[in-house]
């Protein structure tokens, strides 16, 4: 029992950080239609960007842990959207209304300038980074194993779910968050009523870009080692998440990520770590047979 | 011209490459301005701000050209309605004879070396798979993320059965054809029912799936370090070696020539040529069977296809499974060809590079893939000094094609059949 608590444990923050990324597909998904390839990536220059911010502040002498923290998260934030910005501005929006597989292959093209600009501008050996939050509070304790929980993880899951909570808010009753679900369910209706669709979905890939940079700030901390590919198997884990919960819906996609991560968790705690990516792959098309809108998806009616 | 630009146009251009210039500093500032540098002592920032100047000013210059460039392009006096570069039909038809009368002399000519042959083979390679995978996507209008994973179980089949069952290569060309259509099979049949782009995800984890079952299962597959002394093939039963170990007689000496390395090379370029005109040959006949108008009807509209009688998913099974043989083909030929096979080899990024060739030589066209198929591997292979930067420059490559063409290089999405005169209704894409 004791064990299971700690897996649990463990999904749930590894879960968050899917949910976060996935949030960007999802969103990006239902309103330009397309999978944004490059987001893993998005994703991997954060933590990098997070690990420059640490070094840099390290250098300015900001020591006490959560400032610098919120101030590397800011500073995460702010340059990986400006990432989201670009990408969307350079390579997809030019595509915008061309044939289904031409932004696709746009966006994989992104995804592998994006990892080999990291690579040639950061070098490809993997970089670590010293632990920052230590300690924890311990659970339970039967034996000699001990079920802890540790600052971090705590740190991780209140943010995500804060930043849930905020991002709910927004969609539901903001100007912005209606002009959203407005270009996603009809673009040119949504722009004869007055909606800048364009803007809208900038901004759509900019919030896509700053989720994805937190997940990179909480996973460097976690981990403490990234390096340029990391972008990739993560970007799929968090594709797959969001089709599992449904793709387009967004509590979908935070149920997805955290369903991925405890399937990880719990399949490298039980099983063998090896086939982890396997098992998540595994259930991702046992779901899509039998239910193959995803989890809390709408049935998509085709119409002619 | 100089009319053409106005002073205050001058003005627009340099305040829109003076804000794409910030945004390229704002890109560059925390990832160019400075380098993580991991030594004995932890993790330590290196400061080069000026690389963020000097990224500023190449996007500056570069985005001012550009937009200068193309000012002038539009304002220049235009001929009167310019005749549209098309391709006729029996041009096409020559430019294949052309290809393939080069393709075949290729070997023969003065100044093909070793090496030319080789990126050639390669080349020829990524045109045999793209023709395979431009059945799923061309034709059918499937997309498949994973097209690798099928080249993998070829490669691994025939190296499998070559080393455990002594078996040869002609043998195993068509087993591992036959197995790869039935991993297709396996897959597609599931996931087919599915929308595109779920397809398009489950094709991609199966690619991922059957990578870590390479790399894991160690017992069959040899895990991370592959299979080595993968049998090399024979013509008709004649070892291509100096002399052969068990007394048979060899190709060199069949044919009373001296040996050299070189018979296998122009032998191994032959074979994949033969292979790869094999596929495209199917794909043109298969074109005008029934099965093959479905495939392309389906690919059209759906809706109008399951009212006509046809079921969906195994029209879509089958062009799964044809194209999955031809990669399977195409595998066995790889594992031949090295005579090493590791999972290595079947990562992502091949998949990736398959299915944009297909795209950018313009679904459906056999030619356009041949030039897509040169362009996006042989290109780079010519350009390997500058190793470092040749995947970031493919990588662009592949947006710049797409933004320049969208609809491929040479796109043609001509209905093999036509009511007199009708032009068909302009096709509706879907998602946009």
């Amino acid at each position: 029992m004791a064990y299971f608590l700690q897996q649990l444990i463990n999904g749930i923050t590894l879960g968050a950080t899917y949910g976060l990324i996935a949030i960007g597909y999802t969103m990006v998904y239902g309103i330009v239609g397309m999978i944004n390839f490059a987001h893993g990536d998005i994703y991997m220059i954060g933590a990098f960007v997070s690990l420059v911010g640490f070094l840099l502040l390290g250098a300015l002498g900001i020591t006490w842990v959560p400032l610098a923290c919120l101030l590397v998260l800011l500073f995460a934030v702010g340059f990986t959207a400006v990432y989201g910005w670009t990408v969307e501005r350079v390579a997809y929006r030019p595509l915008r209304g061309s044939q289904r597989l031409a932004p696709l292959i746009s966006a994989i093209g992104v995804s592998i300038v994006l990892q080999n600009f990291v690579q040639l501008g950061q070098g490809a050996r993997v970089k670590p980074l010293p632990p920052m939050i230590d300690g924890s509070f311990e659970l339970s304790s039967s034996g000699n194993f001990h079920v802890t929980i540790s600052y971090l993880q705590i740190g991780i899951i209140l943010l995500t779910v804060a930043l849930m909570a905020g991002f709910t808010y927004m969609i539901r009753f903001t100007g912005l968050g209606r002009a959203q679900r407005a270009a996603e369910q009809d673009k040119t209706m949504a722009a004869l009523i007055g909606v800048d669709v364009d803007r809208t979905i900038s901004i759509t890939f900019i919030i896509g870009a700053a989720l994805a940079a937190v997940a990179g700030l909480m996973v460097t901390l976690y981990y403490g080692v990234i390096d340029f590919y990391i972008g990739f198997v993560v970007g799929i884990k968090a594709f797959t998440a969001a089709v599992l919960g449904g793709i387009g819906s967004l509590p979908g996609a935070m149920l997805g990520g955290m369903l991925i991560g405890l399937i990880e968790a719990f399949w490298s705690g039980y099983f063998s770590i090896e086939y982890k990516n396997v098992a998540a792959f595994a259930i991702l098309v046992l779901v899509l047979i039998f239910r193959p809108t995803g989890l809390l998806g709408r049935p998509e009616i085709e119409k002619v | 011209m100089e009319g053409a630009v106005s002073k205050t146009s001058i003005v627009a251009l340099l305040r829109d490459a003076g804000a794409a210039a910030i945004v390229a500093a704002l890109l560059a500032f925390p990832l160019l301005g400075f380098r993580l540098v991991d030594s004995a002592q932890g993790l330590s920032l290196d400061t080069r701000l000026i690389w963020v100047v000097y990224a500023a000013a190449v996007v500056f210059a570069g985005r001012f050209l550009f937009s200068l460039a193309r000012v002038l392009y539009e304002a220049r006096p235009r001929a009167v309605a310019r005749p549209k570069v098309a391709v006729p039909g029996r041009a096409r038809y020559l430019v294949g004879i052309a290809l393939i009368a080069v393709a075949l002399l290729l070997p023969w000519l003065p100044f093909a070396d070793r090496n030319i042959i080789d990126k050639a083979t390669l080349i020829l390679i990524y045109v045999m798979l793209g023709w395979g995978l431009n059945i799923v996507v061309g034709l059918a209008g499937l997309l498949d993320l994973g097209y690798v994973a099928f080249y993998a179980v070829g490669a691994y089949s025939y190296a499998l059965l070559s080393q455990h069952f002594g078996l040869s290569f002609w043998i195993c060309l068509p087993l591992a054809g036959l197995l790869a259509a039935s991993f297709g099979v396996a897959l597609g049949f599931p996931v087919l029912r599915l929308r595109g782009d779920y397809l398009a995800i489950v094709t991609l984890g199966f690619g991922e799936i059957v990578r870590e079952v390479l790399i894991n299962w160690g017992a069959v597959t040899g895990g991370p370090n592959g299979i080595s002394g993968i049998q090399r093939p024979s013509f008709f039963g004649l070892p291509m070696v100096p002399a052969s170990p068990d007394g048979a007689t060899t190709f060199a000496q069949f044919f009373h020539l001296a040996f050299s390395p070189n018979h296998r090379i122009i032998f191994l370029y032959y074979l994949i040529l033969a292979l790869a005109l094999a596929t495209n040959l199917f794909t043109l006949r298969i074109r005008r069977l029934p099965i093959g108008r479905a495939w392309e009807a389906l690919r059209e509209d759906e809706i109008a296809c399951r009212s006509l009688g046809l079921n969906p998913t195994m029209v879509k099974l089958s062009a799964f499974a044809i194209g999955a043989t031809f990669a399977g083909f195409a595998g066995s030929f790889f594992a031949t060809r090295q005579g090493f096979i590791s999972p290595e080899s079947f990562t992502f990024i091949e998949s990736a590079i398959i299915l944009a060739i297909v795209v950018l030589g313009g679904m459906g066209s056999q030619i356009g893939i041949v030039l897509a198929a040169f362009l996006l591997v042989g290109l780079p292979e010519w350009f390997r000094d500058l190793e470092q930067f040749r995947m970031l420059a493919f990588g662009a490559a592949m947006v710049l094609i797409m933004l320049w063409r969208p609809q491929g290089l040479l796109s043609h999405r001509e209905p093999t059949l036509r009511l007199g005169g009708v032009k068909p209704l302009p096709v509706k894409e879907a998602g946009a």
